[in-house]
C-alpha cells in the first residue's frame, strides 16, 4: 500500500504576532512547525502501513525551509519526503496550492507508485479553509471522505475501506472505493516518538526538492499568486463586542413571565420573531 | 544498543555543545549532537549578549548571515535605591566599528542559526531526544547514552556534556555533585516588545546600536543580586537574578523582585506601553572558580554552564562555553588522531588547555569575588547603595547648607552605617578579591 500525505509547515500560532498598522502575520522570527492537524494524518498513515505494508511518502509545498518540517516528519517512520518548492508557487490560495499538489501525487504515482489513499489533515492553523484536501481529490478523480473519526476496515483486495466520518449531529459510516483522499480529525491517534533508527535515519535523508518544472506543472499560470483568483481585500481585528449580558431577575415566576420581560426590554426582537413566525 | 557507534556524542545544543560539535564535526570525527528542545535555541531564555571573539574563532564570517539583534555602543551601571539610581554611563562612537565586538541577540533564534552551521560541517543533530542516563561500563568508563526514544541507545569513544548548568546527567552517573544553591543564580526575565522608533528614541539609539543597563541595590532586597536590561531590534529584555540560597532565606519570590524592578520610577518609563511576550526563568552559576567540577573522566568531559564556567564579575557566560566546547573538542581531536583511548589521563589535556586559556585564568582571577559578594550581601547590595544616594542628594539639593557642612553628613552616614572599620575592610576586600 502506498500513502501519500500531505503536510504544511506553518507558522506556531501560539508565538505569532499581529502587525498593529496593517494588521498582517509578522512571520520573521516566528518559529515554524508541522501543522498540528497534518500530524494525525501522518500517525494514521503510518499506522495502516504497520498494519498493511507499503510506504508512506510525505509531500508539502513552501519555501526551501520547509525542509525542517519534512525531517521531523521522517523523523516518526515515513519512508521519504518531497519539497514542492520554487519561486513560481509562491503566493498560492487553495485554488493553486491543489493545482501544485494535485500534479505533484501525480508525479509521485509516477516515480514511487500510485497512492491508494492521500491524507491531509482537516485544515490548516494558519488558513483554516480546509479547502485544500476536497480540492486535491476533485482534481485527481479520488473519492473524497473528510472529517474521518476512524477507519474501521481496509479491504485492499476489494479495493475498498470503510470510514467513520462525523458530521452534524452524528456519525456516518461509509464506505468508500479507493484510491481515496481522507482528511482526518484531530485526536484520532496520538503521535507517536520515532526510534532512535528513524531519527537517524531521517538527520542524514535527501529530502526530495522539486521545482514546478520537475513535479511536471504544465500551466505555469495556474500556480502561485498568478493561479490565485482569491485576492485580501482588507485583514481587521474584530471589533469585541461592547453590548453586556443583562441580568434578568425572575424569582419563582414562570418561563413566560421571562418571555415577556425580554420582549419589553427587546420590541424589536418581538417584531422580528412575530414576522418570522407568521403563517404557523 | 543501536549498531551504529560514534567517535563522540555531544549532549546538549546550546552555545557549548554546539561549539564542541561543530568543531569536533570540522575536524572530521563522527558526531552525533544530542538535543532535548524541538530545536536548538527552543529550550534557551539567556538575555542575551554575544561576544564576537570567541565566535570569530568558530565561524569567523558569522555576520554575513547570524541573527543579530544590536551592537552595543553604550554600558550603563546603575546602584540604585528605592527612588532613584546613581550611574555610570560608558557610551563611545568607537563601537560603532565595522566588526563590532558585542552584540545583543536573541537565543531561540542565534542558537537554530548555530546549529544550521553544525548541521553543514557534518555533525548528526537529533532534536527532541532527551538523554536519560549515561551508559557506564563495569569500570565507571562511559561508553554511551540513554535516550527516551525507543531502542534508545547509543555509543561513542567519548560524550561531551553540554546538559547545561543543572548537570543532571553527570549528577545521576555520579561523576560530580548537584550545584551547590550558594552557587547558582535563578534568574527572571521578560521580553518586552516596543515599535523600534520608540525604543530607539528612549535609549538614544541609531540603526543598530543597543545598550545595556545592569543595576544592584535595593532591587535585589539585600540579596546578591542584579538587575539587567538589554535592548534588542524591537523588544527589552528585561529581568533580574538572586542566588538561589538567597531566595531561600529570604522567602522573596522572583517575580516578586522584578515586579518591583519594573515598577522603579527610572525603569518603568524605559518599558511604558510594552507588550510582554515572554516570562522565562533560568539558573545561572555563580560560584566561580571554587565551584567548577571535576571537567574530565573516563570517556566524558563536561563544558559550559554544565562545568560551571561563568564570570560573574564581568557577566560572560556564553563565551566561555563557546571556548571551553572548542577546546573540549580540540583535545578530544587530538587524542584522536594519536589513536589514543578516551582516558581519564588522556582527557586531562582538556582540562590543561583550559587552564592555559583565559577561561581559567579569568576565574581564577576572580575566586574570592563570589564569597565576598554572597556573604556580605547586605552591605554590597543594600547599604552602599542607599548611602550613595542620600550622598547624592545630598550633594544636589542647594539649600543653603554650606558644602562643607554636607560633606560632613555624607561622611557620617557612611560611619554610621558600616564604621570606619567595615568601611576600610570593605574596601581592602574588594579590593584583594578583584586583584
Amino acid at each position: 500500500m502506498h500513502i501519500v500525505v500531505c503536510m504544511k509547515q506553518v507558522p506556531d500560532s501560539a508565538q505569532i504576532r499581529v502587525h498593529p498598522v496593517t494588521n498582517t502575520i509578522m512571520r520573521q522570527g516566528v518559529p515554524t512547525i508541522i501543522n498540528p492537524y497534518d500530524l494525525f494524518a501522518i500517525e494514521e498513515a503510518l499506522r495502516l502501513r504497520q498494519q498493511f505494508g507499503g510506504e508512506v511518502t510525505i509531500l508539502t509545498m513552501g519555501p526551501p525551509s520547509a525542509e525542517d518540517s519534512l525531517r521531523k516528519a521522517l523523523s516518526f517512520g515515513a519512508n521519504r519526503a518531497v519539497l514542492l518548492t520554487d519561486r513560481f508557487f509562491a503566493g498560492a490560495d487553495t485554488l493553486a496550492t491543489t493545482y501544485a499538489l494535485a500534479t505533484a501525487i501525480r508525479k509521485i504515482g509516477v516515480e514511487f507508485g500510485s497512492p491508494n489513499i492521500v491524507f491531509t489533515g482537516k485544515q490548516t492553523i494558519d488558513g483554516d479553509t480546509a479547502q485544500v484536501g476536497p480540492g486535491v481529490a476533485k482534481r485527481l478523480g479520488l473519492m473524497q471522505l473528510t472529517y474521518v473519526s476512524h477507519i474501521d476496515k481496509v479491504d485492499l483486495e476489494a479495493g475498498t475501506i470503510d470510514v467513520e466520518r462525523r458530521s452534524e449531529g452524528g456519525v456516518q459510516k461509509l464506505r468508500s472505493k479507493m484510491p481515496c483522499l481522507i482528511s482526518i480529525l484531530e485526536g484520532v491517534n496520538e503521535m507517536r516518538i520515532g526510534s532512535l533508527s528513524d531519527a537517524l535515519a531521517a538527520a542524514r535523508a535527501t529530502i526530495i526538492k522539486w521545482s514546478a518544472q520537475d513535479a511536471g506543472v504544465e500551466d505555469i499560470t495556474k500556480c502561485g499568486l498568478r493561479g490565485s483568483p482569491t485576492i485580501v481585500k482588507r485583514v481587521f481585528a474584530p471589533k469585541p463586542r461592547a453590548e453586556k449580558a443583562e441580568f434578568i431577575e425572575l424569582g419563582d415566576k414562570p418561563g413566560d413571565a421571562f418571555v415577556d420581560e425580554l420582549f419589553k426590554r427587546r420590541p424589536k426582537l418581538e417584531a422580528e420573531l412575530g414576522q418570522l413566525t407568521r403563517g404557523y | 544498543m543501536i549498531e551504529e557507534r560514534f567517535d563522540a556524542i555531544v549532549v546538549g545544543a546550546g552555545m557549548a555543545g554546539n561549539a564542541a560539535a561543530l568543531t569536533l564535526a570540522r575536524k572530521g570525527l563522527k558526531v552525533l549532537q544530542l538535543e532535548r528542545g524541538e530545536y536548538s535555541g527552543s529550550k534557551n531564555v539567556q538575555g542575551a549578549i554575544l561576544y564576537s571573539d570567541m565566535l570569530e574563532k568558530l565561524v569567523p564570517d558569522f555576520r554575513e548571515d547570524a541573527p543579530l539583534e544590536r551592537h552595543l555602543v553604550e554600558q550603563r551601571f546603575w546602584m540604585m535605591d528605592d527612588n532613584s539610581h546613581t550611574g555610570l554611563h560608558y557610551r563611545s562612537d568607537e563601537f560603532n566599528e565595522e566588526r563590532p565586538n558585542r552584540y545583543t541577540i536573541i537565543r531561540a533564534q542565534f542558537d537554530k542559526w548555530f546549529s544550521k552551521k553544525v548541521q553543514e560541517a557534518g555533525a548528526v543533530v537529533l532534536c527532541e531526544t532527551t538523554v536519560l542516563e549515561l551508559l557506564q561500563d563495569a569500570y565507571g568508563k562511559v561508553i554511551g547514552v540513554r535516550t527516551d526514544r525507543k531502542n534508545g541507545q547509543v555509543g561513542a569513544d567519548v560524550v561531551v556534556l553540554a546538559e547545561g548548568v543543572s548537570g543532571l546527567l553527570g549528577t545521576r552517573a555520579g561523576l560530580r555533585k548537584t550545584p551547590d544553591k550558594n552557587n547558582v543564580a535563578l534568574a527572571v526575565k521578560e521580553m518586552h516588545f516596543l515599535p523600534q522608533e520608540i525604543l530607539e528614541a528612549r535609549f538614544n539609539l541609531r540603526g543598530d546600536e543597543g545598550a545595556v543597563i545592569e543595576a544592584v541595590g535595593t532591587i535585589s532586597q539585600g540579596m546578591t543580586g542584579m538587575g539587567f536590561i538589554y535592548t534588542n531590534k524591537e523588544s527589552i529584555s528585561l529581568g533580574i537574578g538572586c542566588l538561589v540560597a538567597d531566595f531561600e532565606k529570604t522567602g522573596q519570590t522572583p517575580y516578586g523582585l522584578l515586579e518591583k524592578f519594573k515598577q522603579h520610577p527610572s525603569v518603568a518609563a524605559l518599558i511604558a506601553g510594552s507588550e510582554v511576550k515572554e516570562y522565562a526563568a533560568h539558573l545561572i552559576p555563580e560560584g566561580g572558580f571554587k565551584a567548577i567540577p571535576q571537567l574530565y573522566g573516563d570517556g566524558w568531559v563536561v563544558v559550559g554552564d554544565a562545568a560551571q564556567l561563568n564570570n560573574a564579575v564581568h557577566r560572560e557566560g556564553s563565551n566561555l562555553a563557546m571556548t571551553s566546547g572548542r577546546l573540549a573538542a580540540e583535545a578530544i581531536f587530538q587524542i584522536k588522531s594519536r589513536r589514543d583511548p578516551m582516558t581519564k589521563e588522556n582527557l586531562a589535556l582538556y582540562k590543561k588547555m583550559l587552564d592555559e586559556s583565559f577561561v581559567m585564568k579569568d576565574l581564577k582571577k576572580y575566586r574570592d569575588m563570589p564569597d565576598l559578594l554572597h556573604i556580605q550581601a547586605q552591605n554590597f547590595f543594600l547599604t552602599y547603595p542607599q548611602l550613595v544616594s542620600k550622598a547624592m542628594t545630598n550633594f544636589l539639593r542647594v539649600d543653603g547648607t554650606t558644602k562643607r557642612e554636607k560633606e560632613k553628613t555624607t561622611f557620617r552616614s557612611f560611619l554610621a552605617a558600616r564604621s570606619l572599620t567595615g568601611l576600610v575592610g570593605d574596601a581592602v576586600r574588594l579590593a584583594r578579591a578583584w586583584r
